[in-house]
């Protein structure tokens, strides 16, 4: 029994080592030109989404609002920062997003004891309008938050410590790497706690909590102050990453993209947030680079993890690795990869579809080529059109005819694993 | 006072399009406990399919089919996408709702363009209906009432008065009773569903026009419903109703307004400086301060009555 | 300090129009085991969610320990030392049934809203979850979410939660539900050994587990109880015989 605790304290000191080397060599691997900048991206929406999963997916409390936390920090800071160059305050850059930290945790204080008094579709429903509420404000109040154009800023200022002036990306970088593996830690031991075991409890159950002397809303106000923290720290960070805060930091929309993009990467598993800001960034910034249709495409893979992988991406993840782990692997393999090639038809023939629509929509009778991965397609003759409705016909057709065995043999497979559990434990 | 009661007109006429489109999100709520984020989304395709229908066949007639292909497009959304994702909880429906009204906005900016598209008010319903000093109420207004008011009498007697309206107030409140004798609920949800959606895209009909048709018709609708329906309670047809003409007079009202809150508090007695820190605040003028209304009174319903004026659950 | 650990003076409860506790009066002394048994639809089950909170009485007392718990909310009676399991089963049914008696435990041993202590460091935390689990029998499947147990596993689970937090009034409520004969044999030694010293209120309709288990019987009829006495002695009660069969009880045979 102690040889069990102690390899698996091993083993998770050495997931949080491999985490920090990640971090830290993160930089040297992806070294094109603007990876510096998405890796920050993702650093600093690595931050709000963990913080949002407390309250979803440890605590069963959607909010359409965390933007408002996140969004409230930033302003903070960046008035911090501001307020600093002019000499009026004294805070090194590098503490700036806990100034953040700290308006956001003020601000889940304050609203959080209104939000938290009702739970389920009630709570989300109070999120929606506090959201709209302070984004509505937010174009009121021009002296706080800058009007259209927001509140900008130098993060160069002050003097340099150490030589770091957090003018280069790369020392912001660091930066956000810092404040991640330590909100990270932070966020992960708060899990272990008893208020994040109870939030646990009061998500499955809030009845049975109280029935064990739990005052329910104490429980989920108290929470989200917190969570509020650390999405403030997020906010802080993406203030001295873009030297500018806007309205749009505090509305619904942000709130929904955090919302999207946690739901991606999956709610059920601490990390799987982590997963959902790095797609969040490639579904955003990445491929807009390629395609005028990402949005299109971030819908629509949002839509089929709801309707298909509810436990979004780690969820999948962690499916197959338990298929691997009790070595099921050889006995899904032909039906996984027959389905895989159906699918694989049916979403090339989709993408160059969707494709040429746009090319026709947007560039209309002046551009009438579209690059679909360097084949040029011109949009007004029908052959390409046809190549399409081909593959996704065929795909079509072939996945209606794998998937149902394919859900067969996972079936099946699945069964074995349960029973496997249920022995192997008693 | 003539400028009172053309205002109070017109916030009338917008409360009863507001009631068209939160009449379909309560009853769908009602039964199947989903909020529809997409409600919003079929009021716009509404207001498209028409815009393109009437220029092929005429206002009319789109005024029939485009409810009706809207309604069925909800249908098999219900159908093929929201059936099969309530096994997995209230959440996930949610989220399929809310993942569809950006995917719908998407494929209509595709297929439209982002622009605003020509949708014109017929010419036997343009013009004024009355002209009061200088002042006029537009025909189409009042056109629109119209349609709202024989739709929401249509609604009232299905609901009450036929046998399917029968079945589906006691799904409201009991589906699995409701199977048990023998009654193909699913199929009830799918017409339920269905139905309420062609009531938005009704909405959409009549108020593309009188408003503009562009692909940010939804967005800015979409937040005053659920505050329409919250406010009304949830689950509450009536409730809906006083919610969305209070809602809609109170905005037209305040946009209407040009006073500055300074000037309302000099009004009752209480003088504002200048060098007052609050002094902003309180330069800004009525009509500024009109978008943050509705979610203030959603805020402070949801704290001192969070069922709503007329509802009966919390949600 | 009172001598009796639950006491309901006249309680009633109303629902709109209808009530459905016309007056129910019962006294429990410390340490005593009751069974509350009736007809079906007598409202034993909403004395039960009275007593512990989940509605409020329309008129009357409720005193534990001697003290009213009238319009208290229920973690606040359940930090008074009562504590109550339900009829459906009520886990927390995505974690572990480990990590459900953890939870069980933690208000009772003062760790409250605590998000600075580890929660794993906590020994007497462990230790009591520890023995709840072994009591109740289901330390081999200490990993296992609490959603995939057996039905007659949550129901010992249920117990658990429960009892686990030390409360020294219990209120079962039909804990043998659905169970076969030899499940309820195992529930009912279960009960009896995590019930020891403490005072207990079961509703049941298994006869067989109230003579194994009451000291005394309340019967609860129409909203009202009309007898509170020894196994025996409520089973010659011509008046609970009327309320069982309607007046045309069979001669009583050597029992």
């Amino acid at each position: 029994m102690k040889r069990h605790i102690l390899s698996h304290s091993v083993g998770t000191l050495l997931v949080w080592f491999g985490f920090a080397v990640l971090l830290i060599v993160a930089p040297k691997v992806f070294n094109q030109g603007a990876s510096l900048s998405l890796l920050s991206q993702m650093g600093t929406l690595m931050i709000f989404g963990l913080s949002f999963n407390m309250l979803l997916g440890q605590g069963g409390m959607l909010s359409f609002g965390h933007a408002v936390y996140s969004g409230l920090g930033a302003f903070f800071a960046v008035h911090a920062m501001n307020l600093a160059a002019a000499g009026v305050l004294t805070i090194p850059v590098s503490l700036i997003p806990l100034v953040g930290g700290l308006a956001g945790m003020l601000f889940g204080i304050l609203f959080g004891y209104v939000t938290t008094k009702k739970s389920g579709t009630t709570f989300s429903m109070i999120t929606l309008g506090m959201v709209e509420l302070v984004f509505a404000c937010s174009l009121m109040f021009p002296k706080f938050f800058g009007g259209e154009g927001g509140i900008s800023t130098n993060r160069v200022m002050g003097n340099p410590f150490l030589g770091i002036t957090f003018g280069p990306q790369i020392e912001v970088y660091y930066l956000i790497a810092f404040w991640l593996f330590v909100s990270t830690v932070a966020m992960f031991a708060f899990t272990h706690t008893p208020l994040g075991r109870m939030i646990n409890a009061v998500r499955d159950n809030p009845e049975r909590a109280e029935f064990i002397g739990y005052d329910t809303q104490w429980v989920r106000y108290l929470t989200l102050i917190i969570s509020a923290f650390f999405a403030g720290i997020a906010g802080g960070l993406s203030a001295i990453n873009f030297e500018i805060v806007t309205a749009e930091n505090v509305s619904a929309l942000r709130s929904g993209a955090v919302l999207l993009f946690s739901f991606i990467g999956g709610i059920g598993y601490f990390y799987g947030p982590m997963i959902g800001a790095v797609a969040g960034v490639f579904l955003t910034v990445m491929l807009s680079d390629f395609t005028k249709a990402w949005q299109l495409y971030l819908g629509i893979f949002f839509i089929f993890i709801v309707m298909f992988a509810p436990g979004g991406i780690a969820g999948i993840w962690a499916s197959y690795y338990r298929m691997f782990k009790f070595r099921k692997m050889r006995q899904i393999w032909p039906a996984f990869w027959k389905i895989c090639c159906a699918g694989l038809l049916t979403v090339s023939g989709a993408i160059m579809a969707i494709e040429m629509l746009y090319q026709r929509s947007l560039g209309g009778d002046q551009e009438p080529i579209a690059k679909i991965a360097g084949v040029s397609l011109n949009v007004f003759e029908s052959m390409p059109w046809c190549i399409a409705a081909l593959l996704c016909l065929i795909g079509g057709v072939g996945f209606f005819f794998t998937q149902r065995r394919f859900i067969a043999v996972w079936n099946s497979a699945m069964a074995e694993i349960e029973v496997a559990i249920l022995k192997g434990d008693a | 006072m003539e400028f009172t009661l053309i205002t109070l007109l017109n916030g009338v006429s917008y409360g009863l399009l507001l009631f068209m489109l939160s009449s379909g999100l309560t009853l769908i709520f009602s039964m199947m406990g989903v909020l529809n984020f997409a409600h919003a989304s079929f009021y716009m395709l509404g207001a498209y399919f028409a815009a393109m229908l009437s220029s092929h066949l005429g206002f009319w007639p789109a005024l029939v089919l485009a409810p009706i292909a809207v309604g069925i497009l909800g249908a098999l959304v219900e159908r093929f996408g929201l059936r099969r994702v309530h096994q997995y909880g209230h959440i996930p429906e949610l989220l399929f709702t809310f993942g569809l009204s950006y995917v719908i906005l998407e494929i209509v900016q595709l297929i439209w363009g982002r622009a605003s598209i020509p949708y014109a008010i017929p010419a036997e319903l343009d013009g004024p209906l009355f002209t009061l000093y200088t002042t006029t109420f537009p025909k189409y207004r009042a056109f629109m009432m119209l349609v709202a008011m024989v739709m929401l009498i249509a609604i009232y007697l299905l609901l009450t008065k036929t046998r399917i309206g029968l079945i589906i107030q006691a799904a409201l409140t009991h589906p699995d009773a409701v199977e048990a004798l023998g009654h193909n609920v699913p199929r009830v949800f799918m017409l339920v569903f269905g139905g309420g959606c062609a009531l938005a895209g009704l909405a959409g009909v009549v108020g593309g026009n009188a408003f503009v048709t562009e692909p940010g018709m939804a967005a800015t609708l979409g937040s005053i419903i659920f505050v329409v329906v919250v406010v009304g309670g949830m689950g509450s047809l009536g409730g809906a109703f006083i919610a969305s003409l209070l809602i809609g007079i109170l905005q037209t009202f305040a946009v209407a307004l040009d006073y500055s809150l300074g000037s309302v508090l000099k009004f009752i007695g209480v003088g504002v400086q200048m060098t007052s820190p609050w002094y902003s605040l309180f330069s800004l003028t009525i009509s500024q301060v009109a978008p943050v209304m509705p979610y203030l009174l959603l805020v402070l319903i949801l704290i001192f009555r969070p069922r709503g004026l007329l509802g009966t659950r919390e949600g | 300090m009172s001598q009796f650990a639950l006491e309901l003076k006249d309680v009633r409860k109303s629902f709109g129009s209808a009530e459905i506790i016309r007056g129910a009066s019962l006294q429990v002394l410390k340490g005593e085991r009751v069974a509350i048994i009736g007809p079906n639809g007598a409202g034993k089950s909403t004395l039960f969610n009275l007593i512990s909170g989940r509605f409020g009485i329309s008129s009357g007392e409720i005193l534990l320990n001697g003290s009213s718990i009238q319009g208290l909310a229920p973690y606040q009676i359940n930090r008074r030392g009562l504590s109550r399991s339900f009829q459906i089963t009520n886990i927390f049914h995505r974690l572990s049934v480990y990590e459900n008696l953890r939870c069980a435990v933690l208000w009772s041993l003062g760790y409250k809203y605590s998000f600075w202590q580890r929660l794993n460091g906590l020994k007497d935390v462990h230790e009591l979850a520890n023995n709840v689990m072994e009591q109740i029998g289901l330390q081999t499947r200490r990993h296992i979410t609490a959603g995939s147990l057996t039905y007659a596993e949550q129901r010992a689970l249920e117990i658990g939660i429960t009892v686990a937090g030390g409360a020294e009034v219990i209120l079962l409520d039909e804990p043998t539900a659905g169970m076969s004969r030899s499940e309820s044999d195992a529930a009912v030694e279960l009960i009896r050994k995590m019930t020891i010293g403490k005072t207990l209120l079961m509703v049941e309709h298994d006869m067989s587990v109230v003579f194994g288990l009451a000291d005394k019987i309340a019967v609860v009829v129409y909203g009202e109880v009309i007898a509170c006495d020894t196994p025996q002695s409520i089973r010659q009660n011509q008046q609970v015989k009327d309320a069982y069969l309607g007046g045309h009880a069979p001669m009583e045979n050597a029992a």
